[in-house]
């Protein structure tokens, strides 16, 4: 079985983000880049899916050029090959143009399952797993906690607002994982030696038949007009408790009307 | 006035409130047409014509609803073609973030997610955003197709103000493409009476200094007291104490609400994210140094279960 997964770099959730004031887009060079945790998830079920049913897993990533900790996470973890698609012309791409770049990177591939993560952690859309399945015509099998493949079938528990789905497709398709499914694995000492070693093919736009007008700046369909920094939350009142600490905290919300 | 589409999130005909936030919302940028999709509209009648939509677009087939949310984008995308609306506002929920995707792509149309606010500027809606865990806030606007705009619940104070809800049925061919992922099974845990988790005015949750699924019931005692929604998370709803539709955060559920209460929380970035623009954050903690304390208007350093009792209590006595 043939698995691609798909990592995004992102700023470190840690630390302090921002965007950058000229070009309004996150400022990705004021604070470390490392992989989107969600998609450690979905490297980490490629592996066991691979480790079950045989196969390969390629790991794709769309980023500037020195966006390179993501896919190498990934090949550390235990991916076999990488595919890094970076362009100027890419800058700026929203995430309807985002996922037209990835799905070009994808006709590129043999496939029998993408997945991806549910969400990034900077800009947080959580649009690309259902607009790559659109754009692909391949069943979405988002929000996945469980994956099940049997055959050419795959079977998935997708976490809704009341519980969860049962939702059957056939391969191939495209599957984002939550967090709940598995627990990475941290990269062995072995593996992170053998993953200087894998192929790294490094990609541009035009080498997929990208057309420069549909991402970037340029066919990006929605526009950053402007942002500002809001004011920090005033320092708060921390009290100890001495034995009153809840009648105290409740004199608080009276104050607030909550009570 | 310029049509708005306001796709209705319901539960069998039940209407959820950030439906009606939608409706007020688009009743001040133009004239708000619902899109009802299942079963269940003459329950859902009277409330969507109480907050103001003139007309209903009604698809009732059920199997609009036996695919992962691929039809209701093909629905949609039929609506716009044929009556061209000004935009589409759809819930910032996680399928309604999905659908809004889906019928991007079909209609060539930038999509927002997560508004917090929308507004007409030289004829262009333009959303605010608030990004990076509220410190950031953007105006961000669509350049291109119909505007399609995900917002935020709690984000509107939903007004009534009464207009016809006029029945149009609509039926949509589905295309192949579009029932490619079968819904075979459902499977709901049964919600008791508390309010909606990200509709709810106050919200107290528990982490992980809970310890047990039975000592959530003092956080549900409080809760009651305020008529609170009960959230956890996600190291209280990994350890089973609590269902995972309760937990705030990256992954979880965002929730805005006027109060939020964390109860032996300690405040890690991915919680942070889901509940961050709370109006009002109180924390019960033991440990000083816990990194939610560096968010809250008011803070108790102790055992929650000497202090969250105790708050209960008190509150009870004051009504
Ligand atoms: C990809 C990813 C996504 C994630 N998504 C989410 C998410 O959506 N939501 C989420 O919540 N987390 C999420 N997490 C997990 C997050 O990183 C933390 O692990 C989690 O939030 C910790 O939960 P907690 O605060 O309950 O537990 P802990 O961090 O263990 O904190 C427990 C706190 O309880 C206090 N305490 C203990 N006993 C008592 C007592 N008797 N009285 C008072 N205080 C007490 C302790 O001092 C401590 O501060 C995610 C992680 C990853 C990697
Ligand atoms: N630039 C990118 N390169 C590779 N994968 C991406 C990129 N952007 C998003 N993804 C994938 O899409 C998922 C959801 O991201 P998003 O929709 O941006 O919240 C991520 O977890 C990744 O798996």
């Amino acid at each position: 079985m043939k698995i691609v997964v798909l990592v995004k770099q992102v700023p470190d959730t840690a630390a302090d983000k921002r965007l950058d004031p000229d070009t309004l887009a996150v400022d990705r060079g004021a604070v470390d880049g490392l992989i989107n945790e969600m998609d450690e998830f979905a490297i980490e079920e490629a592996l066991q899916l691979v480790e079950k049913h045989g196969g390969e897993v390629t790991v794709v990533s769309m980023g500037p050029e020195d966006a390179n900790d993501a896919y190498k996470k990934a090949l550390q973890m235990g991916a076999d090959k990488a595919v890094f698609l970076t362009d100027p012309a890419l800058a700026g791409s929203d995430a309807l143009a985002t996922s037209l770049a990835l799905a070009k990177v994808l006709g590129t591939l043999e496939y029998d399952l993408v997945i991806l993560g549910s969400e990034a952690s900077d800009a947080r859309t959580s649009l690309v797993p259902a607009l790559l399945a659109e754009r692909l015509g391949l069943p979405q099998l988002s929000f996945a906690s469980k994956v099940e493949i049997e055959g050419a079938a795959i079977k998935i528990n997708r976490l809704t607002d009341y519980g969860h789905d049962v939702v059957e497709a056939a391969l191939p398709a495209v599957v984002s994982v939550v967090e709940k499914i598995n627990e990475p694995r941290y990269p062995s000492f072995k593996g992170i030696m053998a993953a200087k070693k894998k192929p790294v093919d490094t990609l541009d736009a035009a080498g997929v038949g990208i057309d420069a007008a549909e991402v970037g700046w340029a066919g990006s369909r929605t526009k950053v007009l402007d942002a500002t920094v809001a004011p920090p939350r005033a320092k708060g009142t921390i009290v100890s408790d001495e034995g009153n600490g809840g009648v105290e905290l409740v004199e608080f919300l009276a104050s607030k009307k909550f009570v | 006035m310029s049509e708005i589409l306001v796709l209705v999130e319901h539960t069998d005909g039940d209407v959820k409130k950030v439906t009606l936030e939608l409706l007020t919302k688009a009743r001040a940028l133009g004239a708000p047409s619902a899109v009802f999709i299942g079963s269940g509209f003459e329950k859902a009648k009277d409330k969507l014509a109480e907050y103001g939509a003139a007309k209903v677009y009604v698809a009732e087939s059920a199997e609009l609803t036996g695919y992962v949310v691929a039809p209701k984008a093909e629905l949609l995308a039929k609506l716009v073609t044929d009556h061209e609306p000004a935009a589409v506002l759809v819930a910032a929920t996680a399928e309604g973030k999905e659908v809004a995707g889906r019928l991007a792509v079909k209609t060539s149309s930038g999509v927002l997610t997560d508004a917090v606010d929308l507004n007409l500027v030289d004829g262009a809606f333009v959303a605010e955003q608030s990004i990076f865990g509220g410190s950031s806030i953007v105006h961000s606007a669509v350049t291109a197709g119909t505007p399609i705009i995900a917002m935020r619940p709690n984000a509107t104070p939903p007004a009534p103000e009464a207009a016809a809800a006029e029945r149009v049925d609509v039926e949509v061919t589905l295309t192949e493409a579009a029932k490619l992922a079968r819904v075979v099974e459902k499977v709901v845990v049964p919600k008791g009476d508390r309010p909606e988790l990200t509709e709810a005015a106050i919200v107290v949750s528990g982490g992980r200094g809970v310890g047990s699924a039975e000592k959530f019931s003092v956080i549900e005692a409080l809760a009651d007291q305020l008529g609170a929604a009960v959230g956890a998370s996600r190291a209280a709803v990994d350890s089973g104490w609590y269902p995972h539709q309760s937990q705030v955060g990256q992954t979880g559920k965002t929730v805005s609400p006027q109060l939020y209460v964390a109860c032996g929380i300690s405040g890690a970035i991915q919680h942070r994210a889901g509940m961050q623009t709370s109006k009002t954050i109180v924390a019960v903690n033991k440990d000083a140094e816990a990194p939610i304390f560096e968010l809250v208007d008011y803070g108790v350093v102790g055992d929650l279960f000497a202090v969250v009792p105790q708050a209960t209590e008190e509150i009870a006595k004051r009504k």
